[in-house]
């Protein structure tokens, strides 16, 4: 029977079928961050129980940790320095990789498994984080769990998992100039509603996954979360066998070839059966920012603020209405019209090197409007590195940005730093949730490109009018 | 984890979809490499008034600040309820609080699987079965209680009405008993150990050594960069 790229790496991890839709499934890697691993690891250790496969385990500081420059143990966080002390003791104590505070390599876990080659095509990996499906763009079957599943899977390398259902979202056509997979996410989002995947394995596949960079591909399965999918994934091609080769963790020599002829067969038979599939025309969409405080609150740039009383459904006639009195906005307002106070860039969708070359592309040799507060937060120390030798620090900075030290940082509110109470921000992250980047903050997501064109007019702006 | 297997309580309803974790436990109200600690943070976007000098007062017009739902133990919500973040917070908090279970249309994945962990029941339900629960349990919530049953998968309200629900038997069945998945996972170590000497030959790229990357040479290229560029 033909099979889903997603059924042969499920059948690969299958230690059992224990009955009553349950499996038990190995686990390859699972990567910790001091905010949730921390939790994890001392958990385990009131258990008396050890982490099973430390060379399988890695960690990394990333939600807690400040990203002013000059960072150290002290968070603006309340409470923030228990979190990044005890992580390094129990991490130390299991014998698990950590990548601290000051290491080269340290970074958002989503961001910094790609790059050192932690997460490869074919592996399953958890971390007790959402956005773990970020992975998934390598081919890898990569998924969020709670602490109490991460507890399992160190303890016992395995997880006991319900096989989701299946969708494959069939990207077809080609994207029009300024137009990225954030944009395609919001807009497949808004389509079908932050519900539309629940529950599923999304397999992101079509015509339009061959052009799309392998980092653009990370934003895709990045929102796969916002969609409420169990996870997203890509078979992987060649330009995927380009990006792991040669990175820290990957497989070298013979076991190299071995592993290159696994993932070249690793992709979905013809003729294999989804649950459900859908389809997104790719020319269809345009730049896409959110209104509300669902990332399914989003509409193309040259739309306007709905109306909730067109809306059909009343459930979601009423959720629209308490978006808009939490974002302070009224129906019909064009969306290249909305003033902004703040733009962030940032976060595991949208913080990779090419994330931070669309936007100084669009930043190079402007000025961002007056009293506009402006950050670039790096995904990973490594992007910062690279960002800084090609110059492009000095593009945010001279442009008014400030440029930080990698982390979360802003993209949630952890007690510490945050944005202010009706503060307005363009944002490239992924949660626009009411509070999710301070108490009261009004969050807008958008491409990193839409992000910095906004900053440079200090409204919302369609960054291919904008733009160099 | 406490067994389920029936439970009669007041109801309370916070029918709104896509209730994200980060509302059920705002990040700023997890202060501590804890577990525990956390009810009072619940809800806090919503439950307490803004008021200067970080004092909390409760914002009368939440539907847990009500004396009628003093006592809930049953939320009733919107669909998608626990989407977003995969913090297991949410599912303590809901727990700590008093919490035995929450009726939704749908759920977020991982909030799923934490509360059936943490013995808080997710009962999926159509919008027309909560809509007819809650005008029940509105009236008079104290005393219209409502009664879900684990055993029989259904969920009770007014006399003769009665609604049947879907459970994936594995989660049923642990919450019923109240197993931990670790202890349960333990007895099966035999298969885990020889799954994993066969893999090892299958897939021997998969596997690294301890503490060792692959090709620590460019581990080290990228340390001197770095140490470079901030000298
Ligand atoms: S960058 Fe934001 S969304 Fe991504 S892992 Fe960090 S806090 Fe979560």
């Amino acid at each position: 029977m033909p099979k889903t790229l997603f059924e042969k790496i499920w059948q690969d991890h299958l230690v059992a079928d224990l009955g009553n839709g349950s499996h038990l499934l190995h686990i390859d890697r699972v990567f910790l961050h001091e905010r949730t691993g921390s939790i994890a690891l001392t958990g385990l250790a009131e258990r008396k129980l050890q982490v099973r496969n430390p060379a399988h385990a890695f960690c990394t500081m990333d939600h807690i940790v400040d990203t002013r420059p000059g960072r150290g143990d002290e968070t603006a966080m309340p409470g923030g320095r228990e979190f990044i002390t005890r992580t390094r003791q129990e991490t130390r104590r299991a014998g698990i990789t950590l990548f601290d505070i000051n290491d080269p390599r340290q970074g958002i876990s989503h961001v910094i498994a790609a790059e050192q080659g932690i997460a490869l095509p074919g592996l399953t990996m958890v971390c007790p984080d959402s956005h773990t499906c970020t992975l998934g763009a390598l081919g890898a079957l990569a998924w969020g769990i709670g602490s109490s599943d991460c507890e399992h899977a160190l303890a016992l390398e395995t997880l006991r998992v319900i096989k989701p259902e299946q969708m494959a979202v069939y990207l077809e056509g080609d994207l029009a100039r300024g137009v990225t997979a954030k944009d395609v996410m919001l807009h497949l989002i808004a389509e079908y509603s932050a519900s539309g995947g629940r529950g599923y394995a999304i397999e992101f596949r079509g015509s339009g996954i061959g052009q799309l960079p392998v980092e653009a591909r990370m934003t895709l399965c990045n929102m796969a979360v916002e969609f409420s999918a169990f996870t997203g994934l890509i078979a992987p091609d060649e330009a995927t066998l380009d990006y792991v080769a040669g990175r820290p963790y990957a497989p070298v020599g013979d076991q190299r070839d071995a592993a290159t002829a696994y993932w070249r067969q690793l992709s979905s038979d013809d003729g294999a059966v989804y649950d459900r599939e859908l389809r997104v025309d790719l020319a269809d969409v345009e730049p896409t920012v959110t209104w509300g405080t669902s990332p399914q609150h989003a509409v193309g740039i040259s739309g306007r603020v709905p109306d909730p009383g067109n809306e059909s459904d009343e459930a979601a006639g009423r959720a629209m209405q308490r978006a808009l009195d939490y974002m302070g906005l009224n129906p019909g307002t064009a969306m290249s019209s909305i003033p902004i106070d703040a733009a962030f860039i940032g976060s595991c969708t949208n913080s990779r090197l090419s994330d931070l070359r669309a936007a100084a592309d669009i930043l190079e040799g402007n000025k961002i409007a007056r009293g506009i507060k402006a950050i670039c937060v790096p995904g990973s120390s490594r992007v910062k590195l690279e960002a800084e030798q090609e110059g492009l620090d000095q593009v945010f900075r001279d442009a008014g940005f400030e440029w930080r030290e990698s982390g979360c940082s802003l993209c949630f509110y952890a007690g510490g730093e945050g944005f202010t109470r009706n503060e307005r921000v363009i944002t490239s992250t992924n949660r626009n949730f009411e509070g999710r980047q301070g108490p009261g903050a009004r969050s807008h997501l958008a491409s990193p490109a839409t992000v910095a064109a906004s900053a440079l007019a200090g409204f919302i702006t369609d960054a291919r009018i904008t733009g160099n | 984890m406490k067994p389920f297997t029936r439970h009669r309580g007041v109801a309370a309803p916070l029918i709104r979809v896509n209730i994200d974790t980060d509302t059920i436990i705002p990040s700023r109200e997890m202060r501590r490499v804890s577990k525990h600690g956390l009810a009072d943070g619940l809800f806090a976007g919503w439950r307490y008034l803004d008021t200067p000098g970080g004092k909390r007062e409760n914002n009368p017009e939440f539907v847990l600040n009500k004396p009628h739902y003093a006592g809930a133990t049953i939320l009733l919500a919107g669909n998608n309820f626990g989407c977003g973040s995969s913090r297991e917070h949410a599912a303590w908090a809901l727990v700590e609080y008093g919490f035995r279970a929450v009726i939704a249309p749908g759920f977020g994945s991982i909030f799923h699987g934490n509360a059936v962990r943490n013995g808080l029941l997710p009962v999926k339900l159509p919008e027309p079965a909560i809509d007819a629960l809650n005008e029940y349990a509105s009236a008079s919530p104290e005393t219209n209680r409502i009664l879900v049953d684990l055993e029989n998968t259904t969920v009770r309200g007014a006399a003769g009405d009665e609604f049947g629900f879907v459970i994936e038997p594995a989660h049923r069945e642990m919450l019923l008993q109240g197993l931990d998945a670790i202890a349960m996972t333990q007895q099966h170590l035999g298969l885990i150990e020889a799954f994993r000497a066969a893999d090892r030959q299958r897939r021997g790229w998969a596997y690294l050594d301890a503490g060792q990357a692959t090709t620590p040479a460019l581990i080290k290229a990228s340390i001197s960069v770095s140490v470079k560029s901030s000298s």
